[in-house]
């Protein structure tokens, strides 16, 4: 079809004025869809026939609020007229119990329904929150063994670390799997470090004295057991643990040295 | 423009669109309306019963059956005669006289210098008696095509494209 030749029927302006049958406006409305230019002709014509139209209305502005509230109501043009003529009364009074009746049945099945979903909802909460528990509690036995065998196991070697000057009543245990290179290091011992401070631990080696950062202990306080890992590849004589500022030192602060220990084979 | 949509949202009964349909469409219905009964009052209160009525019966508008304004104008049309057939305009002895749109536009005295007007005024002037009557029978009168070729005593094929020629001089003037 040439769009052109369909424009220049003048077919369009029929559309706006409402003269087609309904297939015909329907055929306008779906061609309108295909081809653009078509719904801009369309609107063109509209709008200079809105224009025209407007220049004969009385020039009154009248406001939409002047209509504004009469949206809200049934429609209002037209008297509603009763259909119902009196019938027999007890087939209006048993239809109104009867319908009662159903509405209350019906309300009473979606309360149980409603009950029964919330109890539901609250077995299924609980057995969430028993499988998390049961999880972790796994989770935290599987660890336990496994320190446990970390600690008896004879390669390692057992290094205490006795309080020093800053904290006499410290003391922390120094597991070292030397095939490894790895320190496990129990901490219970220790106080809880300051805000700001960290625990920060050091490999030695004793003649002349010479610290080795291992890394500092940063999530202490949440930790539970109090165990902690650290790489080791050094050739540790002693080990020392002292108090440092968020972020560890560069060489350890003597007078915050909490806990030291050699190698009893030294 | 996003005519469409406030089309859709004035189906939802959103109250703003209809605002800005109203604010679009009031004083073209107002125009309808008024040629048909003559009157000032009548003609405010036929005009903004269209509208409420629109409002209320928004479900029966289908997109795809014509233009919202050819829907819209159909209410007015048909709000407006219904009311020129009534007991209380007959009693008020309204006669109507058969003049066309072009009349009340020409005798519009306050007809303002905005430039819609002015190229009205140009447009109905130069008319040509024979699009004063086509476009007042299609689109103020709502005329069947072959009501209006009855009418004018013009065959139907005449009044296609004579009415298209017509709007075409329309646009020219006013758009």
């Amino acid at each position: 079809m040439n769009i052109n030749d369909y424009i220049n029927s003048g077919i369009l302006e029929l559309y706006v004025a409402g003269q087609l049958s309904e297939t015909e406006s329907k055929e306008v409305y779906d061609l309108m869809l295909k081809h653009p230019e078509l719904l801009k002709e369309v609107l063109e014509i509209e709008a200079a026939i809105v224009k025209l139209t407007a220049s004969v209305a009385p020039k009154k502005d009248i406001q939409f609020n002047t209509i504004k509230g009469r949206l809200d109501n049934s429609p209002t043009d037209g008297k509603v007229i009763s259909l119902n003529r009196p019938k027999t009364k007890w087939i209006n009074y048993s239809g109104w119990a009867a319908a009662v009746v159903l509405a209350g049945g019906l309300i009473w099945t979606i309360n149980q329904k409603s009950e029964l979903e919330n109890q539901i909802q609250t077995v299924s909460t609980e057995k969430d929150f028993l499988e998390i528990q049961m999880e972790t509690s796994k989770s935290d036995l599987a660890e336990t063994k496994n320190l446990l065998n970390i600690i008896r196991d004879k390669s390692i070697i057992n290094i205490p670390l006795e309080g020093q000057a800053a904290a006499p009543g410290a003391y922390a245990t120094v597991y070292w799997d030397k095939k490894e290179d790895t320190v496990y290091l129990d901490l219970k011992g220790l106080p809880e470090p300051p805000e700001g401070k960290v625990y920060q631990v050091w490999s030695l080696t004793l003649n002349p004295l010479t610290p080795t950062n291992l890394g500092t202990i940063d999530d202490f306080i949440q930790d539970d057991n109090k165990i902690f890992k650290l790489e080791n590849a050094n050739q540790s004589q002693a080990f020392g643990i002292t108090l440092e500022p968020a972020g560890g030192s560069e060489s350890p602060t003597l007078e915050q040295l909490y806990t030291l220990g050699a190698l009893a084979s030294l | 423009m996003d005519l469409d949509n406030l089309v859709i949202q004035f189906k939802n009964k959103d109250v703003k669109a209809f605002e800005k349909l109203y604010n679009m469409y009031r004083d073209s219905m107002h125009g309808v309306i008024y040629n048909i009964v003559r009157d000032h009052a009548i003609a405010e209160e036929v005009m903004q019963d269209v509208f409420v009525k629109a409002w209320h019966k928004s479900d029966s508008y289908d997109v795809k059956k014509g233009r919202f304004f050819t829907w819209l104008i159909n209410i007015a049309r048909n709000a407006a005669i219904d009311k020129t057939r009534s007991k209380s305009f007959k009693n008020e002895g309204k006669n109507l006289n058969s003049d066309y749109f072009v009349d009340i536009i020409q005798s519009q005295d306050s007809l303002d210098d905005s430039t819609d007007a002015i190229g009205i005024k140009k447009f109905v002037d130069k008319l040509a008696k024979k699009c004063i009557e086509v476009i007042e029978l299609l689109y103020f009168k709502g005329f069947t095509q072959k009501e209006a070729s009855e009418e004018l005593n013009m065959p139907i094929g005449t009044i296609k494209t004579r009415n298209r020629n017509c709007i075409k001089e329309l646009r020219e003037a006013v758009l």
